[in-house]
This record gives C-alpha cells, sequence and structure tokens, in this order.
C-alpha cells in the first residue's frame, strides 16, 4: 500500500472482530431453524431474531474491516500501558473456579466456595492459604444461611451446612 | 396539584417502621457496596432479587433505591480517599478530590461530596415528583409503534452516543438483544436461538448475565492484569468540617451540578458521565481568579463539590424514564425493571395510576434514604474506610462467593455455573477490548419489550411496516434517533473539510 506506513494487522483485534462475526452468523442459523406456523408469516417469530443477527453480523464484518484498518487496542491507554498478562493469576483464579464447579454438587455450597476462596485468593497474590480457609469457612457458611433463611433461596444442604444444621438441633433438607 | 397529593400519600407510607427499615438497610449496603472497588449497584441489586419473593414490592424497592442512591455517596468517598473511582460517575470526583486528600483536605472534600450529593439528591427527587406525571400524562398518548420507537431511540443512546465507540456500543447492544432472544417466544410458542438445547428454552437469566459481566469478569480482568505489591495507599481523613469559606465556594457548583445533572439523567442518554464531565468544565471557567490556581495542583474544592452533584442528580433522573415510560437507561435501572416484571407489575406510564401508592412511596422514601445518607454517611466514615481497607485477594474472592450462590441459587444447576463463566470470560475480553457492558444488560431486559410493542404495533396495522414513518409521533422520534446515530458522524466529516 502506498501513502501508509504497513502496520502489521493487530491480531487480538482481528479475533476479537471474527469471534462476533462468528456470533451473527450463529445467530442467522439460528434463527433460520425456528419453525413457524403460517398463520404468523407476517410479524412472526422469525422476523426480530433474523435483524438482530444480520446486525450482529454487519457489526463484526465492520469490527473485522476497523481491525484490517489497524485496529482500535491501540488507543486504549489501559492495553497500551499493561504489562503482560499475567498468566499464573489467571490460571489461580480458573482452577478456583472449575474447583467449585466439580465440588459444589458433592460436597455443597460452602465446601466448594471455600476452595474456591482459597484459590481465588492465592490468584491475587493472598500468601497464607491456612487464613483464607478460616475466613472462607464462616464466611461461606453465613452467605449460605443468609441467602437460605434470609433471601428464601433454595439450596440445598451438603456436608458443611448438614453438620451445623444438625449441630444447631435443627432439621436437615 | 398532583405531586402535592402523590407525596402525602407517600410520606405517610415511607414514614412506616417496616419501610424506614428498608431505607436504611439500603442506604447502609449501598454505601458499602459504593465504597468496595469491583462492586457496584447493579450486581449487589442483582444477587438481592430472590427478595422479590419474600417481601412487598414497595419494600423491595426501597431497599433497592436505597442502594442505588446509597452507592452514589459512597463511591465519593472511594475516589477521593483512594484515588480509585469505583464507577465511572465519580471518575471526575477523583480529579480534584485525590489531589485535596493529597494535601490534607480530605476531611473538606468529603464533606462537600456529601453535603452536594444530599442537595442534588433533594433536587432530583423533587424533579422526579413534579415532572414524573407531566411526562406520563403525555406518554399515555402513545401507542405501540412510538412506543417502539421511543426504544429504538433508547437503544441508540445508551449504545452508540455515550463512550468511545459507536460500533463496539452497538456491537453490546446487540449481544444483549441476542441474549434476550433465546428461549420460548412468548406469543406463538416457538423455541429460539437455543441450538435445541431444552436447557436454554427459559431463557438466559438476567442475575446470571449481570453477576457473569460486573463480578466473574471484573475479577478475571483484574487477575489478568494483577502485579504483585500494587495498592494504592488510603489518605487519612482528618477533620470533616467544611470552613466557612468552603461552604461558600461549594454552594453555587452544588447548585449548578444539581441543574446540569438532572436533565442528563431524565433524557433517554442516560448516564453519569457527560454530566460529571460538563460541570467539572464548568467550575474550572467559573471558579473565582483567587482560587484557579488550585485547579490540578493542590485541588479545587469546587471540581469536587459540582461534579458530585451532578453525579447524584443524574442518578435521580434515571429514575424518571423508568418509573414514567418503563425505559432504563442504565444497568442498574435495568436490573430494578425486571425486578418490577418478577411481581408481575407492567412498568410504564400506566405505573403511576395502577400502582399510584407503590411509586409515591418510592419517591418519599428517596427523600428519607437521602436525609439518611447524609446524617449517616460523615460520622461512620471511620466504618467506611475501614471497607475501604479490605485486601484485593480476599475483596475479590469474598466477590466470587455472592457471585457462586447468586447463580447457583436460581435454580441449583452446575449448567448455570458454566453458563456465567462463560459469559464472565466474554466480559473480561470485553474490558479488554474496550466494549462497553451495559448496553448488554440493557438490551437484554429491553429487547423483549421492544419486540413485543413492534408485534403490536404491526399487529395494529395488519402487518404494514410504514406505520412507523406515517404516524408523526413515532417519525419524529425515528428522526430523532436517527440523528442521534449519524449527526456526530456527519458533523465530525463535515468539520474535516
Amino acid at each position: 500500500m502506498r501513502g501508509r506506513v504497513t502496520n502489521r494487522i493487530p491480531v487480538p483485534d482481528l479475533m476479537a472482530g471474527l469471534f462476533v462475526l462468528l456470533m451473527g452468523l450463529m445467530g442467522l442459523w439460528q434463527a433460520g431453524a425456528i419453525s413457524v406456523s403460517p398463520l404468523y408469516a407476517q410479524v412472526g417469530p422469525k422476523a426480530v431474531p433474523y435483524v438482530v443477527a444480520s446486525c450482529m453480523t454487519a457489526l463484526g464484518a465492520l469490527l473485522v474491516m476497523a481491525a484490517l484498518r489497524g485496529g482500535w487496542s491501540a488507543t486504549i491507554a489501559e492495553v497500551a500501558e499493561a504489562g503482560p498478562p499475567n498468566m499464573k493469576a489467571l490460571g489461580l483464579l480458573g482452577a478456583g473456579l472449575l474447583l467449585n464447579l466439580i465440588l459444589i454438587v458433592p460436597a455443597g455450597f460452602s465446601i466448594a466456595a471455600s476452595a474456591q476462596f482459597v484459590m481465588v485468593s492465592a490468584a491475587f497474590g493472598s500468601r497464607s492459604m491456612a487464613r483464607d480457609l478460616l475466613i472462607a469457612l464462616p464466611l461461606t457458611l453465613g452467605v449460605w444461611f443468609l441467602f437460605v433463611q434470609g433471601l428464601g433461596v433454595n439450596i440445598g444442604a451438603g456436608l458443611l451446612e448438614g453438620l451445623v444444621l444438625r449441630a444447631m438441633g435443627r432439621e436437615v433438607f | 396539584m398532583e405531586a402535592i397529593d402523590g407525596l402525602a400519600l407517600g410520606f405517610t407510607h415511607a414514614l412506616t417502621i417496616t419501610n424506614l427499615g428498608w431505607a436504611l438497610l439500603g442506604c447502609f449496603l449501598g454505601t458499602a457496596i459504593g465504597v468496595l472497588p469491583g462492586i457496584g449497584p447493579a450486581l449487589t441489586i442483582a444477587l438481592l432479587l430472590p427478595i422479590t419473593f419474600q417481601v412487598s414490592a414497595t419494600g423491595a424497592f426501597i431497599l433497592f433505591c436505597g442502594i442505588f442512591y446509597g452507592a452514589m455517596y459512597g463511591g465519593s468517598t472511594t475516589s477521593i480517599l483512594l484515588n480509585a473511582p469505583g464507577e465511572s460517575g465519580s471518575i471526575i470526583t477523583a480529579l480534584e478530590g485525590a489531589k485535596m486528600a493529597k494535601n490534607g483536605r480530605a476531611g473538606p472534600a468529603l464533606a462537600t461530596a456529601a453535603i452536594g450529593s444530599f442537595v442534588a439528591g433533594i433536587v432530583g427527587t423533587l424533579g422526579i415528583a413534579f415532572i414524573g406525571p407531566v411526562i406520563v400524562d403525555f406518554a399515555l398518548l402513545l401507542g405501540p409503534a412510538e412506543y417502539f420507537c421511543l426504544m429504538v431511540l433508547c437503544f441508540v443512546t445508551v449504545s452508540a452516543v455515550l463512550g468511545g465507540s459507536a460500533l463496539r456500543g452497538l456491537t453490546s447492544l446487540f449481544l444483549g438483544l441476542t441474549l434476550g432472544l433465546i428461549g420460548i417466544d412468548l406469543q406463538t410458542g416457538q423455541p429460539r436461538m437455543t441450538f435445541g438445547l431444552p436447557e436454554l428454552y427459559d431463557g438466559v437469566n438476567v442475575v446470571l448475565v449481570a453477576v457473569g459481566l460486573f463480578a466473574v469478569a471484573e475479577a478475571l480482568h483484574m487477575a489478568w492484569r494483577h502485579h504483585a505489591g500494587e495498592k494504592a495507599e488510603v489518605r487519612p481523613v482528618g477533620k470533616l468540617m467544611l470552613s466557612r469559606s468552603d461552604l461558600k465556594r461549594s454552594f453555587w457548583p452544588w447548585m449548578r451540578g444539581a441543574g446540569l445533572g438532572f436533565p442528563f439523567g431524565v433524557m433517554p442518554a442516560g448516564g453519569t458521565e457527560m454530566p460529571t464531565m460538563l460541570s467539572y468544565y464548568a467550575e474550572r471557567k467559573l471558579v473565582a481568579p483567587e482560587h484557579a490556581h488550585e485547579f490540578g495542583t493542590t485541588g479545587a474544592i469546587e471540581g469536587v463539590a459540582g461534579p458530585e452533584a451532578a453525579n447524584n442528580a443524574a442518578a435521580a433522573g434515571i429514575l424518571v424514564p423508568m418509573l414514567t415510560l418503563g425505559l432504563p437507561t442504565s444497568a442498574t435501572a435495568a436490573i430494578m425493571l425486571s425486578a418490577f416484571q418478577s411481581y408481575g407489575i407492567q412498568p410504564g406510564p400506566l405505573l403511576f395510576e395502577t400502582q399510584g401508592e407503590l411509586v409515591w412511596t418510592l419517591i418519599a422514601s428517596l427523600f428519607v434514604a437521602n436525609v439518611m445518607l447524609v446524617v449517616l454517611n460523615l460520622p461512620l466514615i471511620g466504618l467506611w474506610v475501614r471497607i475501604l481497607k479490605i485486601p484485593t485477594p480476599q475483596l475479590y474472592a469474598g466477590i466470587l462467593v455472592f457471585a457462586t450462590i447468586g447463580t447457583y441459587g436460581i435454580s441449583n444447576s452446575v449448567v448455570d455455573l458454566m453458563l456465567l463463566y462463560g459469559i464472565g470470560i466474554i466480559g473480561m475480553f470485553m474490558r479488554r477490548f474496550d466494549f462497553p457492558v451495559a448496553p448488554v444488560v440493557i438490551g437484554m431486559i429491553l429487547g423483549p419489550m421492544a419486540e413485543q410493542a413492534l408485534r403490536q404495533a404491526l399487529t395494529i396495522s395488519q402487518g404494514d411496516w410504514s406505520v412507523f414513518v406515517t404516524r408523526p409521533g413515532s417519525l419524529a422520534i425515528l428522526a430523532v434517533a436517527l440523528l442521534a446515530l449519524l449527526g456526530p458522524r456527519i458533523y465530525a466529516v463535515w468539520m474535516r473539510r
């Protein structure tokens, strides 16, 4: 190209644009899959999904074009100033979320959320896992009681909640 | 006068012990989450939505509005003492406020912010009481076609006019609209955009999306950018008094800020960034010459008083389109709207008639909340400072505990948690690539309402799409929306010539 310095295309921006484009195309596919009875031919359930998905596709295409023209990430101060991504912190946090996902059904909320609490704290640089666990257990139990008893949310009692309820002489549900 | 009668009715209900209790709880909770970085009113109200199954609508909305107002108060504390604005409306406050704190004037800065918030809150709430009924009278004349166009205008302003880029704002909006489409179509019973998965037939839960975008995404983004040893210093508060000269210098900025902020909140554009910024520049221009040098150096009290007042007045203004038209112009208002739906209350112009008692009790409670906040805030500053000092690791770990229970509590489903994390990851990348998240929530809640209005309008017109341009009202609103979308771009091209 003449006149312009041949900038390298910013790959992250391109990926973001392609992701939006992909979502738009998936939307179009799903909009097409909606079955319509002929009664609703005029303003049926398909019209709005088609419009929304088409706009999403168009926006994705525009974002891809913007990326090919040099992208927008470079103009965000936060990105420009940022150091390399902290993969260790992100990994620990992700592991915490995953642990919660695995434990929440067999062990119940308090144990799963406590494990997650310890991992997330470690991700943000907390050094004492034992202390975090000592904070986490009463916190998660308190939150469970607040939501179940206070807000009336239905979350079954897990191992720890059952122990506490039994110690209080209450029925475990 | 409708407003006077309404307020009289409202106060008789608002001043009962139960409702005062809800207001107090809301103010307290709101200030606390406003002070805490990384957690805001939208997330808090989303997590508390289950309360709508337990208590009366009046109690729940007094609580939610207390949280909404309280968060505005609390946000200024963080801006001033930590130089880390908790939400977009207090970014400007941090400019002068943090400089004042650095120079040992944190006390006066906090005091002028609190009293300015109070003044603006009262002005804004009076505005709701007196302007609300007028807008309702006008809105009752609107048919579905006009209503749909009004929603389009709302979509355009919240996504394309404010913020960094119209392209990215609109992408966020359409992501929200797409999420709102998922599930069974209410009019025909057809599942839509579900990929055939029965788990998605009930649609994607708003709480899940809000928690994913505001809590999980924030934590992931913070971890991604985390660097050890980056802990900002909390400045000492000092004496919380306004001297006579501070008071004199604050008074007109409060008034101007409140006058500037409220109309901005009322307009469907919503948002608190623009009025706070305008207020800041106005005060900078209007400041007495002998104090002008304080701007940007030692911190000028005018630069805290004005924007803080503008911020709170705009926040009050946001409630006007929500209560009178059922149009949410901020993420918090959108979540409150979904709370109305969970009570089976149809938000919109009929709200003042069918739920008059609720609406006026709510407005009266806003006055109560304002008084509570100004009385509570300054004496309790020591407590807020202690909350500010919660270390980052435990703070984010704690936020994720609430995120987990809020989502898992919806239906005890691990699939919901996976969806939560998925949306959290998308939200993290949205933060990274500077896509605003509020339009997602607004689109998701307002989208289905807009589709309903569209289909009603087209049913009335027997499928004739031209109704939107042949009815003068809807044509005018569409023209404004188009102008809002294209105006700034045409202007930019024009200026470049």
